[in-house]
Formats: C-alpha cells, structure tokens, sequence
C-alpha cells in the first residue's frame, strides 16, 4: 500500500519500532476532522454549561429559604402608638420604627426639604400620611439601628459610626450614603392597622 | 534504610530533620514554628468544641454556656480557643514584622511572602467568623456591621450581601453557614501553610544578615527543634496567664449578652487584632473608600517584594529603614489604639494622619528610599 502523504515518519521520539510504524505517524484523514471538531466542541460545551449548573446551583442553596421569605409581612396596630411616640417592630429580622409625628415634627421636615441633603428626596415623598412615618431602622452605613430622639437634627442618631439622621429619616450628617429605607406598606382596616410589605398604596 | 529515608516519609525528614538551615538565625525566626503550633491547638481545640455546640440562633448562646458549665473541662477548652485566635495573631504579627525587619518578603522568596499574606487573609476571615459562633451581642453586630461592607459593591452589593446573609438580616442562616465555614477554613490555612513551608524550603531560609547562607547551614534537628521547643514552652507560659489568670481580658463583655437584633451596642469594636484595619475602615469619610482602603490595606503587604527598591534585604544594614519601620510599627499601634476608640475628635483626625502614613509608607517612602539609600552610599566615593 502506498503511503499518504500527510504520515511524518520517525517525529516520534521513540527509538522502537512500534511507535516510529508508519500508522502511529498517521495524523487522520483529514475530511472527517469537522466531524470530529463537532463531537469535541460540543462535548466540551456541555461539560462547561454542566460545571456552570453546578456551580450556580451551590450558590442558589445560599439564597434566602422559602421559610425565611414566608415571614415577610407584619401587621401592626396604630391605635397603641400615642402621638408623638415612636414603636419599633421586628420585621425580616429587622426592626422597623413607625413615628407618630407631631404637627411641629411634620413641619420641620417639610422646611428641611430645603436644606442641603446628601440624599435629596421630600419628606411627601417619605410618607404615604404624614402624621405616619415609617422606616426600616437599619443605619444605611453598616447596618446598626439608630437611637430615636437624638442626633443633631431631633431625629435619629446611630452610635456605630455616628450618622445623624432628621424627623422624616434622612441622611444629613455622618458617614452613612443613603436616607433611612421607607419600607413597602399599606394602611389597613379603616387605617387602624399598618401592613407592613407586600405594596405601598398611597 | 530508615524508613524516614522513604519516600513519602523523606518529606517530613527534608522539612523537619536534615533541612539545613542557616546557622545565625536567632529567636525572632521562633515565630513560624510556633504559628504552626498555634493553628494545631486550633484545631484541636475547635474539633472537640464543635461536638458540644449547636449552630442555632435559639441554642448557639446557650450551647456555649453548657460548654462553660457543663461540659467537663469545657472552660478550659473554650478559653483555649478564643485566646488562642489572640494568641495566633499575636505570633503572627510578630512573624509578619520580623520578615518586614529582615526583608524576608525580598527576591527570592516573594511567593512565600505572598503565600503568608493569603494566609493572613484567610485566618482574618476565619477569626471574625469564629467569633460570631458564641452569638453575642458583639457576634450579631460585628456580623452585620462587616457583612454590610460588601453592601459597598456598587449595583450588586445589596443583593450580594441578601445571599451572604441566606435572608433579610444576620440570622439563623447566617450562623449556620458561618459555622461550616469556620470548620472548613482551618483546613484550608493549614493547606496553604504547607505550599509557605515548601517555597520556603525551595530557597531555604533567610536570616538576620540577609546574605545568602548557603556556606554555613546546620541540620534542623536538632539544633533548631530545640530552640523551637524552647521557644513554645515560653510561649505556653504566656498563653497560660490569660487562659488560666485573665481568660476574658482580650474579649468584650457585651458578647457575654445574648444577641438582640433589636438593640445596637452602644459602641461596637471589633477584637483587638482588627482594631488596626478597622481604624482605617472609619477614617475614611465615604463608605466604599473606606472598604476599599480597609482591604488594601492587606494587599498592600503582598505588594512588598516589588515594592522594595533596593538589593539589600536586612535593615541591619539600611539604618534610615530602620528608623522608618519603628515608625510603621508605631502607627500600626496608633491605628490600633484609634479602632478602639469612639467616633469623635481628636481620634477621627490622629486615625486620618495614621491612615494616610500607612499607605505613604507602603506606596511613596518604602520605592523611593533605594534611590535614595544608593545616592547615599555612592556619595563621594567617586
């Protein structure tokens, strides 16, 4: 038989006979090498997309549990918060401060919309009734709970890094980036009772 | 033939036995055998805590009672542990500034240098894990206040840190996973101290003068076991007076409060051994800076080999260094004694003058002073 011409003989290495025969040499016929690059990528992607499914699936088992999601809303009665008080109420894990504001308090956050805010938002904008404040009290900075009645701006004050906060919560001195969260809720049954998540409606 | 002469068994005699090494090294280079020790008791330690400790935000506080109270000898084992992670950073600070002194970070041993920074990075996170397992009021807060630095992340931050958490705050998925995570770590370092051991084992040991000590090499054993040996029962001795004396003087007593996520502590600090970082954390006024600042201020220190300007390794040879690393030593303590301090002036300004050294040391004073040491020892010889 004659030889093709795509063998290279003896590039082997090998000084015996066995791997320097000419069909040790032989690089394949050429016009099945789609074929073969078809089989191998393809092989190749489902082992990538398979390692990829691995991978994310670990990390979805992190994710928040179905248990823990399920605790997500919270009612809360009005009616036991006298005006001018403020209740704190655990909700995801975290407290959540529902003021009572006074007419004084309303009005000094409305004259602070224009003061120079880091985190530029207006106190209506806060609040679905204004004498009803609610916030997540969860510091924007790292995540301590602020002390009510305190600061330098008769709002919030957070003893961790020291980040002041206004009577409608937002950010106006310290480290913290961003306004205390107003968190998702509605006012139900008569507006006697506060749900807290599920959607705000104003 | 021996069977130590084997193989597989001739790598604990090529490490540990006939390993040469150089003759003049003398007690500050006691401190990576005795971090060694350190990670065993450690270990040995954290295996035998964990079979009485239940990772659950009800039971986790109590469970860690039981072990004071109940469990035979379980004091004795939890104070071990948690002044052991002190004891641990004290040998390894100790370590990380004999190589500072010495240039041991220099040509040809970066990867090692490199190896140590990877591994003080994980025991960082393995130490504040650790510590939120008892589920005080210091545990749940650190958690949250270190936890909420990746809330940093510009976009992706807050949801990162929702998958950190395994829900809406530090919970009781939180504890869980920290506690898996605290069992599996360990193993890690002790893996990554082997490959530090191997490269450091490949170019064999630096030493005070900073020269190359292949002339003059002696077998470890015994010479240097011994020494070691002596080293450990000094620092056993030291150890014990805060095991046996004064086991809650590095703690903080609000972790002896059960954690309340209702209630921040009034002033959270970190253990000591982070004051340092935390102190650069707070004085940066904006909040992804001060992250950023907080984690480079580790990598920084793996930067070093190439930092370094000059071909002398030892600084018994470069005196201007010499005064220079007093001074970082000195500002490590000061940033130090500010992380433990409230929020509020003068501390914010002496943690900013601190702060802003470090990294000119590391990033300015430390590249030019090679040009500066040559000029000088050229001057007026030609």
């Amino acid at each position: 038989m004659e030889t093709p011409d795509y063998v290279t003989p003896l590039e082997t290495g090998y000084k015996d006979d066995y791997h320097n025969a000419p069909h040790f040499n032989t690089r394949g016929d050429p016009t099945k090498r789609a074929f073969t690059y078809l089989v191998l990528g393809s092989s190749k992607f489902i082992a990538a997309s398979a390692a990829r499914v691995l991978i994310l699936k670990l990390i979805y088992t992190m994710s928040a549990s179905a248990d823990v999601l399920a605790k997500g809303s919270v009612e809360v009665e009005l009616g036991s918060i006298p005006l001018g008080e403020s209740a704190t109420i655990k909700w995801r894990g975290k407290p959540v401060f529902i003021r009572h504001r006074t007419p004084d308090e309303i009005t000094l956050a409305a004259k602070d919309d224009q003061a120079e805010l880091r985190d530029p938002q207006l106190d209506s904008e806060r609040s679905v009734k204004p004498e009803w404040l609610v916030l997540l009290g969860v510091c924007t900075h790292l995540g301590c709970v602020p002390i009510a009645n305190a600061g330098d701006y008769h709002g919030w004050f957070c003893p961790c890094h020291g980040s002041h906060y206004d009577v409608s919560g937002r950010i106006r001195k310290g480290p913290a980036p961003l306004n205390l969260e107003v968190p998702t809720y509605s006012f139900i049954e008569d507006d006697t009772k506060l749900l807290l998540g599920g959607e705000t409606q104003r | 033939m021996r069977l130590i002469k084997k193989p597989l068994f001739n790598i604990v005699n090529n490490h540990l036995i006939d390993y040469p090494t150089p003759i003049n090294i003398h007690y500050a280079w006691n401190f990576g055998f005795l971090s060694a020790m350190c990670l065993i008791i450690q270990i040995v330690t954290g295996i035998f805590l964990a079979m009485h400790y239940t990772p659950h935000v009800d039971l986790a506080f109590i469970s860690v009672e039981h072990i004071m109270r109940d469990v035979n000898f379980g004091w004795l084992l939890r104070y071990i542990h948690a002044n052991g992670a002190s004891m641990f950073f004290i040998v390894v600070y100790i370590h990380i500034f004999r190589g500072l002194y010495y240039g041991s970070y220099a040509a040809p041993r970066q990867f090692v240098w490199v190896i140590g920074v990877i591994i003080l990075l994980l025991m960082i996170i393995t130490a504040f894990i650790g510590y939120v397992l008892p589920w005080g009021q210091m545990s749940l807060w650190g958690a949250t206040v270190i936890t909420n630095l990746v809330s940093a992340v510009p976009l992706v931050g807050d949801s990162i840190v929702a998958w950190l958490w395994g829900g809406f705050s530090v919970d009781n998925a939180t504890l869980n996973r920290f506690f898996s995570l605290h069992y599996l770590l360990p193993f890690v370092i002790a893996a990554a101290s082997l490959v530090h051991l191997a490269a450091l084992h490949q170019e064999g040991s630096g030493n005070p003068l900073g020269i190359d000590a292949s002339s003059d090499k002696v077998p470890m054993y015994p010479y240097f076991i011994v020494k070691d040996l002596l080293g450990i029962v000094a620092f056993i001795i030291f150890f014990s007076f805060f095991v046996y004396f004064s086991p809650n003087l590095l703690g903080h007593p609000d972790n002896y409060i059960e954690a309340n996520p209702m209630v921040t502590p009034a002033h959270i600090v970190p253990e000591w051994y982070f004051l340092p970082f935390y102190a650069i954390l707070r004085s940066i006024p904006h909040k992804l800076g001060g992250v950023i600042c907080m984690i480079f201020a580790i990598v920084v220190l793996a930067l070093l080999p190439w930092i370094h300007s000059t071909e002398i390794r030892s600084s018994r040879f470069r005196p201007i260094y010499r005064g220079l690393y007093w001074s970082m030593a000195a500002c490590c303590l000061i940033l130090g004694w500010i992380g433990g301090m409230p929020v509020e002036d003068p501390y914010i300004i002496i943690g900013q003058i601190a702060s802003v050294y470090y990294f000119l040391y590391f990033l300015v004073i430390l590249p030019l002073l090679g040009s500066l040491e040559k000029f000088l020892l050229s001057y007026k010889i030609n």
